[in-house]
C-alpha cells in the first residue's frame, strides 16, 4: 500500500520566480492522480516538491504523516520513486540496462555497500515483469525512447517505493510505445496499490485509470477532484485555452482538439 | 638498455610512471564520464599558480598548490550548481582566473624564473622518495574512493538528479570527486608537468571510453593505457633524449587515436 501526501500552504518557485503561491493538496494512500495542464504550468515542480528535490519557500510537504525536511529527505525519498522525462543518453555510456535497473536498490543499501543476491533477484524479477528481459545486457544508450522509459520504470520499482512519481513518461514516444508505457504504469499501480502521480499530456487516458485529477494552470490548482467530475469540455477548454470537444465511443470519452484562439 | 634501471633516479621515475599513470587514468574516468574534461586544465593551472606563489614567498610549493587545487575544486561545484550553467562554463571562468594568476606570479619572480618554469614542464627524473610516498598515498586514496563508492559513481554518471531522487548523496560524491581530482593533480604535476598533466588524465580514459560498455572494464583499460603511456614516454625520453612529460602525452594521444580507429562503438554507430 502507498503513502499519503499532503501539501499545506505551499509557496514555491525558482530564484525570484514564484511558481506556486499558497497551494493546498491532499492525496490519500493508494490513489492514482493524473496531473494535467499546459506547458510551464508547474506540473514538474509539484513532483519535485513531493520527492524533496526542491523545497518550498513557505508551507509544508507531509509524506506519510511526516513533514518532509532536509534532515529526513534522504530517508523518505528512498521510498519515493521518480521517473523523469526521457532525456538524451550518450550512445557510448558504459552502463547496461540491468545495471541501471539495479540502481533502484542503491539508495536503500547505503554508502559503501554492494547489492547482494536479494537485490539482484528483485531486479531480475522486475526486468521480466516490465517486459525488457531480452534487453538487459544492452547498453542503455542503445535503447529506444520507449525501452529506456521501461527501464526507468523498472528502476523505480526496484526501489520498492510507496509513492511513484512519473513526469511525462510518454513524452516524445510514438503512439504504440506510449500506450505500452501507460498500460505498464496502470498494471503496476493496480498490483502494488502505490500512490501514483502521473504528469501527462495524454488526457484521453485519464478517465480509464486515474481516480483523481489535478488541473494546473499558471501555478494554481484550478481543479482537484474525481476524474469523472473534471473530465468535461468546459473545464478542459478553460484549462488549455483551446476549444476542446469530448466525444463518446460507447462509454469511453475522448477529447478532440480544436483550433487555438489565435487571431492572425 | 635495462642497465639504466640500476640508477636510483630511474627506478624512482619508473615507480612514479606507474603510480602517476594509475592515479591519473583512474580519476580520468570520472572526468570523462561526468563531462568534466576541462577540469584537468583548470586544476593544473590552480596547482601551478599556487606553486609559483609559494616560490615567490619561499613557502612549501606542494602545500600552497594543494590549497589552490582545493580552492578551485571548491569553486567549481557551487558555481556550476548555483549559477545554473554547465560545469564546463564554471571551469572556464576558474581556468581563466588561475591562468591569469600563474602569469602574474611568474612575472613577479625575480631572476631566471627556472624554478617556476620547472613546474610548467615537470621533471619525472628528479622524483624523490618523499614524492613517491605522496604519489602512493594519492593512488591508494583514488582507488579506495572508486572501490567504496562504485555504485554511487555509476548512478551519478547516469544522472545526478536520479541519484539524488533515490537517496544517494550525489552532491557529496560529486564534490568529493572534484577534490580528489585536485589532490591527484597536485601530487603528480611536478613530475608530469603542470601544462601536460590534464592530457594524462583525459586521454587514457577517453581511449577506454571508446572500447567498452562496462564501467569496471573502463577503469581497468584506462589504468593500463595510463601506465603504458607513462612507461612508454619514459622509455622514449631515455632512448631519444627528449622531454619525458611531452612524450608521455604524445603516447597517450596515439593510444587514443588507435582506440578511436578500432572502437567497436564507432562501427556500431555507423551501422
Amino acid at each position: 500500500m502507498g503513502w499519503s501526501v499532503e501539501l499545506k500552504g505551499i509557496t514555491a518557485g525558482y530564484g525570484c520566480q514564484t511558481v506556486y503561491s499558497n497551494l493546498d493538496l491532499k492525496v490519500e494512500d493508494g490513489e492514482f492522480i493524473g496531473i494535467i495542464g499546459p506547458n510551464g504550468a508547474g506540473k514538474s515542480t509539484l513532483l519535485n516538491l513531493i520527492n524533496g528535490l526542491s523545497f518550498p519557500q513557505r508551507g509544508e510537504v507531509i509524506v506519510n504523516n511526516q513533514v518532509l525536511n532536509k534532515q529526513n529527505r534522504r530517508e523518505l525519498c528512498r521510498k519515493i520513486a521518480y521517473v523523469p522525462q526521457s532525456t538524451w543518453v550518450d550512445q557510448r555510456l558504459p552502463l547496461l540496462l540491468k545495471e541501471v535497473v539495479l540502481m533502484g536498490s542503491y539508495g536503500k543499501l547505503g554508502l559503501g555497500r554492494y547489492p547482494g543476491r536479494r537485490e539482484k533477484e528483485l531486479a531480475e524479477k522486475i526486468i521480466k515483469m516490465t517486459g525488457i528481459a531480452d534487453l538487459k545486457e544492452k547498453p542503455i544508450g542503445h535503447l529506444s525512447g520507449g525501452e529506456r522509459q521501461k527501464a526507468a520504470i523498472a528502476r523505480a520499482l526496484v526501489q520498492e517505493p510507496k509513492i511513484l512519481l512519473l513526469d511525462e513518461p510518454t513524452a516524445s514516444l510514438d503512439w504504440r510505445a506510449g500506450q505500452e508505457i501507460l498500460d505498464l504504469i496502470y498494471k503496476i499501480q493496480q498490483q502494488f496499490k502505490l500512490t501514483t502521480f502521473l504528469v501527462t499530456h495524454e488526457i484521453n487516458q485519464l478517465p480509464h485509470w486515474c481516480s483523481k485529477m489535478v488541473l494546473v494552470k499558471k501555478g494554481c490548482l484550478v481543479g482537484v477532484g474525481k476524474t469523472e467530475m473534471l473530465f468535461r469540455e468546459d473545464i478542459l477548454t478553460q484549462l488549455y485555452d483551446v476549444p476542446l470537444k469530448i466525444v463518446y465511443d460507447g462509454e469511453t470519452p475522448s477529447v478532440l482538439y480544436g483550433r487555438s484562439r489565435v487571431n492572425v | 638498455m635495462f642497465d639504466v634501471l640500476h640508477y636510483h633516479f630511474m627506478q624512482n621515475a619508473v615507480l612514479a610512471s606507474i603510480l602517476g599513470g594509475t592515479a591519473c587514468s583512474l580519476i580520468g574516468v570520472l572526468v570523462v564520464t561526468l563531462n568534466l574534461s576541462f577540469i584537468g586544465t583548470c586544476m593544473a593551472h590552480a596547482a601551478l599558480a599556487g606553486a609559483i606563489l609559494a616560490v615567490l614567498f619561499t613557502l612549501p610549493p606542494l602545500g600552497i598548490s594543494f590549497l589552490f587545487c582545493c580552492l578551485a575544486a571548491g569553486m567549481v561545484g557551487p558555481l556550476a550548481d548555483k549559477g545554473n550553467f554547465r560545469p564546463d562554463t564554471a571551469l572556464a571562468i576558474i581556468f581563466s582566473l588561475m591562468l591569469g594568476l600563474t602569469f602574474l606570479f611568474l612575472n613577479m619572480l625575480s631572476g631566471p624564473k627556472s624554478q617556476g618554469l620547472n613546474f610548467i614542464w615537470g621533471s619525472i627524473l628528479t622524483v624523490t622518495q618523499k614524492d613517491l610516498g605522496m604519489m602512493l598515498f594519492t593512488c591508494f586514496l583514488v582507488a579506495s574512493f572508486i572501490f567504496f563508492f562504485f555504485k554511487e559513481i555509476q548512478t551519478i554518471i547516469l544522472d545526478r538528479q536520479i541519484a539524488e531522487s533515490i537517496g544517494i548523496p550525489a552532491k557529496g560524491i560529486y564534490y568529493a570527486a572534484l577534490f580528489l581530482i585536485g589532490i591527484t593533480i597536485n601530487s603528480f604535476f611536478t613530475s608530469i608537468g603542470g601544462m601536460l598533466i590534464f592530457s594524462l588524465i583525459v586521454n587514457p580514459a577517453a581511449a577506454a571510453y571508446q572500447l567498452t560498455y562496462s564501467l569496471k572494464k573502463m577503469f581497468a583499460l584506462s589504468t593500463i593505457f595510463g601506465v603504458v603511456s607513462c612507461l612508454g614516454g619514459l622509455w622514449a625520453a631515455y632512448v631519444f633524449n627528449v622531454p619525458a612529460g611531452a612524450v608521455i602525452i604524445i603516447v597517450s594521444v596515439l593510444i587514443f587515436i588507435l582506440a578511436l580507429v578500432f572502437s567497436p562503438k564507432s562501427v556500431k554507430s555507423l551501422g
